[in-house]
């Protein structure tokens, strides 16, 4: 007896220190980002970095900090991966939860979930060999190393995550509802898109931004497969650079201490920013579902 | 009861693996060498050590990529024992080399050609080095202008971690690439980039396209260069042609050490320079050192 007391508290305290130190490392890296990142700002102006589209700090003449390719890039690709991946995503969930037959469902839901086990390189490798020569072919490009085989891909990373999270919001949605709507006459379609993805709306909004989120910080795939040019891209067939792939790139070579080291630490803020941002919407929305089950 | 024999058993898997990864590294770390950095020169390295490890059972000797600039600054921050690089450490590397006491020591091991590659179907032969470079600056962007079809021409090049990418800024394009160039994450993304895109203009290091006889990978052109108008172009595919610098785009190949080495790394860079080590050097579609830097090396007391 004494030493099931003793077994409970050692793990009590055991979990209180994971989740603390959860807390802690989160914060300790917000900090080592920002006060590195801000470092920046002494030798670069504010406007300049944030709206110069020049990003070449180890030029051949004259090194500049301007991150609007970057960002450009980053929104550019995740807005066409959330195009792509939503409706496909919420119609695969609404097919899953709704409509499709138990041993369908029992089969296809666990197939959707192995997607998100692929490791990102090899999601990449394919953009390289088979996506970037097909796009190139497909709309008479020399080049598929672009945006659009970027979004593609981040679609296809993306799609586990908001299929399982927007499934269990439609499925949660109370069996009344629906009644209610058959009772009325009104047909499987009908309820579906009247009733039931309406009534399970804010856990799917929750859904599309934990895509956002995972789009938004994926780093191999995009660096395999966009090409990271660093002119602005103006269209979907550009070569673009993420902010993410951008980092990768230089901090492995970047001199300690020099204004460029402080510079990719200052990317790594704005988009750390960029996330929490996305995180902070998406825990307001499933707040706001788990409201409604109740 | 479960409980507490999975709770025991978990706490012993944790002191088992943990113990183990310390010991083992340490036994290691003695007898390895560890050389880090370019992406030019790893597979060329890797037979090398190859070569030298059978000869010399005892030593063992662990190659890895990444590029120049990564090797330069695992030297720097004493993290491998020999930094392989394409091009050579500049000013403020060294300053902070020695900031943080580490004497870098430059070795030419070999001699590279660099290729100017298109794809298989494009009918341009030959580019003088002030179109290649004008390419590379964005100035001239049709391949039209340098008597091809009328198509865009698609750039690609390393990223700025690559000493490819800074030797051949420095010396070719002397100006700033232009902003359109895709960045490749090393130089088999290049090669795979441009057999798949038929406008494309890549350069990389000829050990990777090509062997000791000339034979280059399917679906890629190799380019002539001519080092000015007058001068006719030759090709990087014969050997003569580098070695005696009549090919324009040729470079040294350098090893990094901190100080003079000493023990098996002296032994495996000596052998490297011997007459043995340059034939592996000219197999893996290098070329042998010229005698102007096997000179140098001499002066390091390198070799006698």
């Amino acid at each position: 007896m004494k030493l099931r007391h003793l077994t409970d508290t050692f793990f009590r305290y055991l979990f209180l220190t994971a989740g603390v130190s959860a807390i802690g490392i989160l914060f300790s890296i917000f900090i080592m980002l920002a006060i590195n990142g801000l470092q920046t700002f002494t030798d670069v102006s504010i406007a300049q970095f944030f709206l110069s589209a020049r990003w070449n700090p180890s030029a051949f003449a004259e090194p500049s900090y301007g991150i609007l390719t970057l960002v450009t890039s980053t929104v550019m690709v995740t807005i066409g991966a959330m195009i792509i991946a939503v409706p496909l995503g919420i119609g695969t969930a609404a097919y899953i939860s709704e409509i499709a037959p138990a041993y369908i469902r029992e089969t296809l839901k666990p197939i959707v979930e192995i997607l998100a086990g692929i490791p990102s390189v090899v999601v990449g490798f394919f953009g390289i060999v088979f996506l970037g020569p097909l796009i190139a072919d497909i709309f008479n490009l020399t080049s598929g190393l672009n945006a659009l085989n970027g979004s593609i891909l981040l679609a296809v990373m993306a799609l586990p995550t908001i299929v399982s999270v927007s499934e269990d919001a439609i499925r949660s949605v109370p069996r009344e509802f629906k009644e209610g709507s058959y009772a009325l006459g009104v047909n499987r379609w009908l309820t579906l898109i009247k009733i039931t993805l309406p009534a399970a709306s804010s856990g799917i909004v929750a859904a599309v931004m934990l895509g956002v989120g995972r789009a938004i910080g994926e780093t191999m795939t995009v660096l395999m497969a966009t090409g990271n040019a660093l002119q602005l891209p103006v269209s979907f067939f550009d070569s673009v650079r993420t902010m993410t792939a951008n980092i990768a790139i230089e901090l492995g070579e970047v001199p300690f201490g020099s204004t460029h080291y402080y510079g990719l630490f200052a990317v790594g803020l704005v988009l750390f920013l960029m996330s929490l941002a996305v995180n902070i919407t998406s825990e307001h929305f499933t707040k706001k579902y788990r409201w409604h089950r109740k | 009861m479960y409980l507490k024999i999975s709770g025991l058993f978990s706490a012993l898997l944790i002191f088992v693996l943990f113990a183990g990864c310390g010991s083992g590294e340490e036994r290691d770390a003695r007898k390895r060498i560890q050389i880090n950095g370019s992406d030019t020169e790893v597979n060329l390295v890797q037979s090398l050590a190859e070569t030298f490890m059978e000869k010399n059972p005892n030593v063992r000797i662990a190659v890895t990529g990444g590029g120049s600039g990564t090797g330069i600054a695992a030297i720097i921050n004493g993290q491998t024992d020999i930094a392989n690089s394409s091009r050579p450490m500049s000013v403020s590397e060294i300053e902070q080399a020695e900031r943080r006491g580490v004497e870098p020591l430059a070795i030419v091991f070999a001699t590279d050609g660099l290729a100017i590659i298109t794809h298989e179907s494009n009918p341009v032969t030959s580019l003088t080095i002030d179109q290649i470079s004008k390419i590379y600056r964005g100035e001239i962007t049709n391949w039209r202008d340098v008597d091809g079809p009328d198509m865009n021409i698609t750039l690609y090049g390393r990223q700025s971690n690559s000493g490819t990418y800074i030797y051949f800024r420095e010396h070719i394009v002397q100006a700033d690439y232009s902003r359109a160039m895709r960045n490749m994450n090393g130089t088999a993304q290049i090669v795979e980039a441009i057999r798949s895109d038929r406008s494309g203009i890549g350069y990389v290091g000829i050990g990777y396209i090509a062997d000791s006889e000339g034979n280059v990978i399917s679906r890629i052109n190799v380019v002539d260069v001519a080092a000015d108008d007058e001068s006719p172009a030759y090709s990087p595919l014969d050997s003569e042609n580098v070695m005696t610098g009549k090919y324009p785009i040729s470079r040294p190949l350098y090893q990094y050490t901190n100080g003079m080495p000493g023990g098996d790394m002296l032994a495996f860079i000596r052998w490297e320079l011997s007459e043995e080590g340059q034939r592996v050097v000219a197999q893996s579609g290098y070329y042998p050192v010229g005698e102007q830097y096997m000179q140098q090396n001499r002066e390091l007391g390198i070799i006698e």
